[in-house]
Parts: structure tokens; C-alpha cells; sequence
């Protein structure tokens, strides 16, 4: 109980749009603990992204309770680090002037820690690049730098690599971990991608549309570092891949993942 | 076989374009038309009233620095276009700021000079006349009144096509409302703003001819008017000339601060 660190019960959202209301989420309830690593899954539509959003204090209209650290979300802040599917890095800026963005980086501190995370994320030689200079899964990288460099109490990631190569993904995956391992930073991680959500996750959270809610939390017992070819792995997939085949629609294409 | 003689006579006909510098390569069309300019007068197929060969303009063009009459017509002409274009410009950038940044100002601004932009500013001349004189007090408000709009217009425009997705990111990272405006807002609407003041001093400079055509006894615009009352065709040749040369130079030194301050662009160069 006290090491819970986000609450949210009974969360429902709405947006009215011109052709009446559209349920973007209803009767969301989750407890995330301290250091948990949690992936959340669902086809496209179904409020995934709205849910990271109302957790990031970015969209405040909603009903219901979401608490982080036992107190209410009042608006974005650096304690909840985003991560979007795309980097969004400042195009006027440098890798390392992206990472310290509005912290100078003629502080000290500032500098050795942005020297930390470049090497962490391996951009070392690439400090002074441009954003328009690097690829996709290199101008991720510096988008997870920056968040780190904030120190934040959950990391919230829509998509973040889903946009990438497999082979740049799975990197992105390791290093993930490495980082969530070395930091025990909370991870709320949003993917499409059966494959992604087991490897990484503690737990599984399972979005359905239409409206959005959550149909089932699966938990991955698996030990770090994880195998995608054990069987033990390919069991909780099909477990989890089960989840979706009692909706009618097909809503995954099977083997989109690694 | 043939399709192998085009081709090198392509390249033949390429060679002697390529063994001249390529720096020098937007001076050919201008030299041959003076070459053969020259060439038309020395023959004399026009006649100097109409158009005084290049050689004499030139001549003329140094008996006016000589004399120290041309620095004397540009240093008054620069003041008025520098100070008005700084005015105009800066009140562009002030309230496009407001604007582009607050609602309020928005509503409440916006349309009045909306309006205003749509009146062509030339036929503000007399009113200006009859209001504050042809002095320099005139000169310099019409200059500023034109150098305005311009920076006004693309300051709004690219305070408004700042990406949201990024201010979503400064509102995560908790920026102040400094940061926000010399972090964000300004970088991104940077572009813009650089357009904005470069067709500024485009304008500032057109008014500053008209304005100096009338009612004044010296600047470039004066010497230019006096030249064509006296029938100095080649003075007016200069006077022009300088106007081309001094406009090229100002918007040169804009695209070197574009180039110096949007490195960072990633855009089609050609
Ligand atoms: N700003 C918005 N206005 C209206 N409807 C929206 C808005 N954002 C999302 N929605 C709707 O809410 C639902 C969930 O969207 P989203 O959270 O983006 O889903 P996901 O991220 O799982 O693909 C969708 O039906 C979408 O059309
Ligand atoms: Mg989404």
C-alpha cells in the first residue's frame, strides 16, 4: 500500500466531437507500484494514448481519481517524464542543447549529467549534431536522455519505438531495461506490439476500444533478462495474444512484433 | 554508337562552362549585356541622352565620390531608411509578439491593423503631407509605416506555426514564461521573423524613394530627380545603381544571419 505510487480508479474520459460523444475511456482502475515496469496493449482507438496523456497532466478534462504519490495530477511537470512516439526534439537546438533544453549546460552538474546520459544512450561523438543530422532511432534516444536528465518518478512512453526498425527497436528495448534497472524509474509503456509489451513488462495491461477500458492485467513472471524465444515466453504471448481473439475482429496482424 | 556521340558531345559543350569558377557564374548574363551595351554605344547606335554608355556612367559614378556629392545624398538617404526601417521593424516585432502570443491582443489589435495593411500605403502621401510637412519627421514615419507590416505579418505568422506537439514538451519540462518566449517561441518563429524583416527593408527602401522625390534638397532619391530635371541621364544612371547596389547589400546581410542563426533548418536547397 504505501509503496503504490499511481492510483487511478474509476477513470472515465469524453470528448465531445460534432458527431455526438465519444467514450475515449471508461472505468479505468489501476494501482502501479513503485518501480514497476507496466506495458499496456491495445489495437489503435482504444484510449491508450489518452490514458498516458491524463496520467502526464496534459489533458485535465476527465472523472474519476488519478493520484501520483497520494496527491491529485494538476498538470504536466517534470516528475512525469513523456516520451512520444515521436522524438519532438527542438530542431534549433543541438543533441546535447536537446537534452539540457532549458537547463544550462554551463552549470556543471547540468553538464556532467548530460555528458552521462549521451554516453548512456551511446550518442558520444554526436553532441553538437542537429536533430535533422540524426536517424529515427538516434533522435529517440536523445528524447529518452532528456526525459532521464529530469529525473522523473514515472516514465510515461506512447509508442516510443514504433516508428523504428526491428533491429533499432530490440536495441531500444535493452536499453530500456538497462536504464529502468539502474534507475528503478515507474514505466508506463504504451505499445501495439504483442512481442514488445511481454518482453518488457511486469505486468500486461490489456485496452479494449470501443469505448476504451481495460479488459485484463496479465502478470509476466519472467526473470530479467528475458528470452523471446523460450517457450515460457511464447506461452504468456499466446495468453496474452487469447485476450484479443475473443473480440470478434481480428485486431492484431500475428507476427507484426520482433 | 550514336547515342554515344551525344553524349560526349553533351559534355563538350558543358566543358567550357565548367572551367570558369562557379562563383563567377551569375556575373556572366550581366557582363555580356554590358559588353554588348558598350559596344552599342561606341558604335553609336544609341543615343547618350537615352542611354549614357557604361563606361561614362562609371565615369561619372567616381566624379560623384570624388566631389563627395554621392556621400553626402547616401549618408542622409541611409539615415532615413536605417531609422525608419529600425522603427517600423521594431514595433513589427512588438506587436507581432503581442498578437501572435495573447488572445486578447489578438481581438483587439489584429483587425484594426489588418485593415490598415489593405490601404496601398503610397496614397497615405498626401495625407502625411498635410499633416507633418515633407520633413524628416514625414519621411521617416512613411518609411516605418511601411517597414511595419512586413515584420508584423510574418512575426504573427510564425508565432502561430510554432508546432504544439513541441509546446507540449516545453509544458513537461515546466518552462518559464521566459524560456517559453526565448526558448521556444522565438527560435521557432525565427524563420519567419528573418523573412518578415529582409521584405521589410525591401520596402523600407522603395518608400524611401518615393519619399525623397519630393520636397527635399538632398538624398539619392533628390540627386535622382535632380539629374532628370537638368537631363543627367548618366547621374541618374548612378543613382539608381547605388539604390540596386545598397538594397543587394542589406539583404545580403539578413541571409548572412539566416545562415548564421538557421543552420539548424533542414529545407530543400536545390
Ligand atoms: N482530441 C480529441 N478529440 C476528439 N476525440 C479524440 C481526441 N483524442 C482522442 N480521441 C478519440 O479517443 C479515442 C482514443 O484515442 P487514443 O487515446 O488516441 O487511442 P490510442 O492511443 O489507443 O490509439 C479515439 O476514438 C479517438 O478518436
Ligand atoms: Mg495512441
Amino acid at each position: 500500500m504505501a509503496t503504490e505510487m499511481l492510483t487511478i480508479d474509476n477513470l472515465n474520459k469524453t470528448f465531445a466531437v460534432p458527431s455526438g460523444d465519444v467514450v475515449a475511456l471508461h472505468n479505468i482502475g489501476l494501482k502501479v507500484k513503485k518501480g514497476e515496469f507496466i506495458t499496456i496493449i491495445g489495437p489503435s482507438g482504444c484510449g491508450k494514448s489518452t490514458l498516458l496523456k491524463i496520467v502526464a497532466g496534459l489533458d485535465t478534462g476527465y472523472s474519476g481519481t488519478v493520484l501520483l504519490n497520494g496527491k491529485e495530477i494538476e498538470g504536466p511537470s517534470i516528475e512525469k517524464g513523456f516520451i512520444f512516439q515521436e522524438p519532438r526534439l527542438f530542431p534549433w537546438m543541438t543533441v546535447e542543447g536537446n537534452i539540457a533544453a532549458n537547463l544550462s549546460l554551463k552549470n556543471p552538474e547540468v553538464r556532467k549529467k548530460v555528458d552521462e546520459l549521451i554516453e548512456l544512450v551511446r550518442l558520444k561523438g554526436f553532441e553538437k549534431s542537429y536533430p535533422r543530422e540524426l536517424s529515427g532511432g538516434m533522435a529517440q534516444r536523445v528524447s529518452i536522455a532528456r526525459a532521464l536528465l529530469r529525473n522523473p518518478d514515472v516514465l510515461l512512453l506512447d509508442e516510443p519505438f514504433g516508428a523504428l526498425d526491428a533491429f533499432t527497436r530490440s536495441h531500444l528495448q535493452e536499453v530500456l531495461l538497462d536504464i529502468w534497472q539502474t534507475n528503478k524509474t515507474t514505466m508506463l509503456f504504451v505499445t501495439h506490439d504483442l512481442d514488445e509489451a511481454v518482453f518488457l513488462g511486469e505486468r500486461v495491461v490489456i485496452m479494449n476500444p470501443r469505448p476504451g477500458h481495460i479488459r485484463n492485467i496479465l502478470p509476466i513472471d519472467l526473470p530479467f533478462p528475458r528470452k523471446r524465444t523460450g517457450s515460457a515466453f511464447q506461452e504468456l504471448r499466446r495468453l496474452v495474444l487469447n485476450e484479443f481473439e475473443k473480440v470478434e475482429e481480428p485486431l492484431f496482424e500475428i507476427g507484426a512484433g520482433i | 554508337m550514336s547515342e554515344q556521340a551525344v553524349g560526349t558531345n553533351k559534355g563538350h559543350d558543358r566543358d567550357w562552362l565548367s572551367r570558369i569558377p562557379k562563383g563567377i557564374h551569375g556575373w556572366l548574363v550581366p557582363l555580356a549585356i554590358v559588353a554588348v551595351w558598350e559596344a552599342a554605344a561606341a558604335l553609336d547606335l544609341i543615343s547618350a541622352a537615352t542611354l549614357p554608355a557604361p563606361s561614362i556612367i562609371i565615369g561619372q559614378f567616381f566624379s560623384l565620390i570624388a566631389s563627395g556629392e554621392l556621400f553626402e545624398h547616401l549618408g542622409i538617404s541611409a539615415y532615413r531608411a536605417g531609422l525608419g526601417f529600425l522603427l517600423g521593424a521594431a514595433a513589427g516585432l512588438l506587436l507581432g509578439l503581442s498578437t501572435g502570443l495573447g488572445k486578447l491582443a489578438e481581438r483587439t489589435l489584429d483587425p484594426s491593423l489588418q485593415m490598415l495593411r489593405t490601404i496601398p500605403l503610397l496614397s497615405l502621401i498626401p495625407l502625411f503631407i498635410l499633416w507633418f510637412g515633407v520633413g524628416e519627421f514625414s519621411k521617416i514615419l512613411m518609411i516605418g509605416l511601411g517597414a511595419f507590416f512586413p515584420v508584423y505579418v510574418n512575426t504573427f505568422l510564425g508565432i502561430r506555426n510554432v508546432d504544439s506537439k513541441l509546446i507540449e514538451v516545453s509544458r513537461i519540462f515546466q518552462y518559464s514564461r521566459w524560456q517559453l518566449l526565448g526558448k521556444m517561441i522565438i527560435p521557432a518563429a525565427l524563420p519567419n521573423i528573418l523573412l518578415g524583416l529582409r521584405l521589410s527593408l525591401g520596402v523600407a527602401w522603395l518608400v524611401l524613394v518615393v519619399a525623397e522625390m519630393m520636397g527635399t534638397s538632398a538624398g539619392v532619391g533628390y540627386m535622382i530627380q535632380d539629374a532628370r530635371a537638368y537631363s543627367q541621364t548618366d547621374k541618374v544612371f548612378v543613382g539608381i545603381s547605388i539604390f540596386a547596389i545598397v538594397g543587394k547589400l542589406s539583404d545580403s546581410a539578413v541571409r548572412l544571419l539566416e545562415k548564421r542563426w538557421l543552420r539548424w533548418r533542414d529545407t530543400f536547397k536545390g
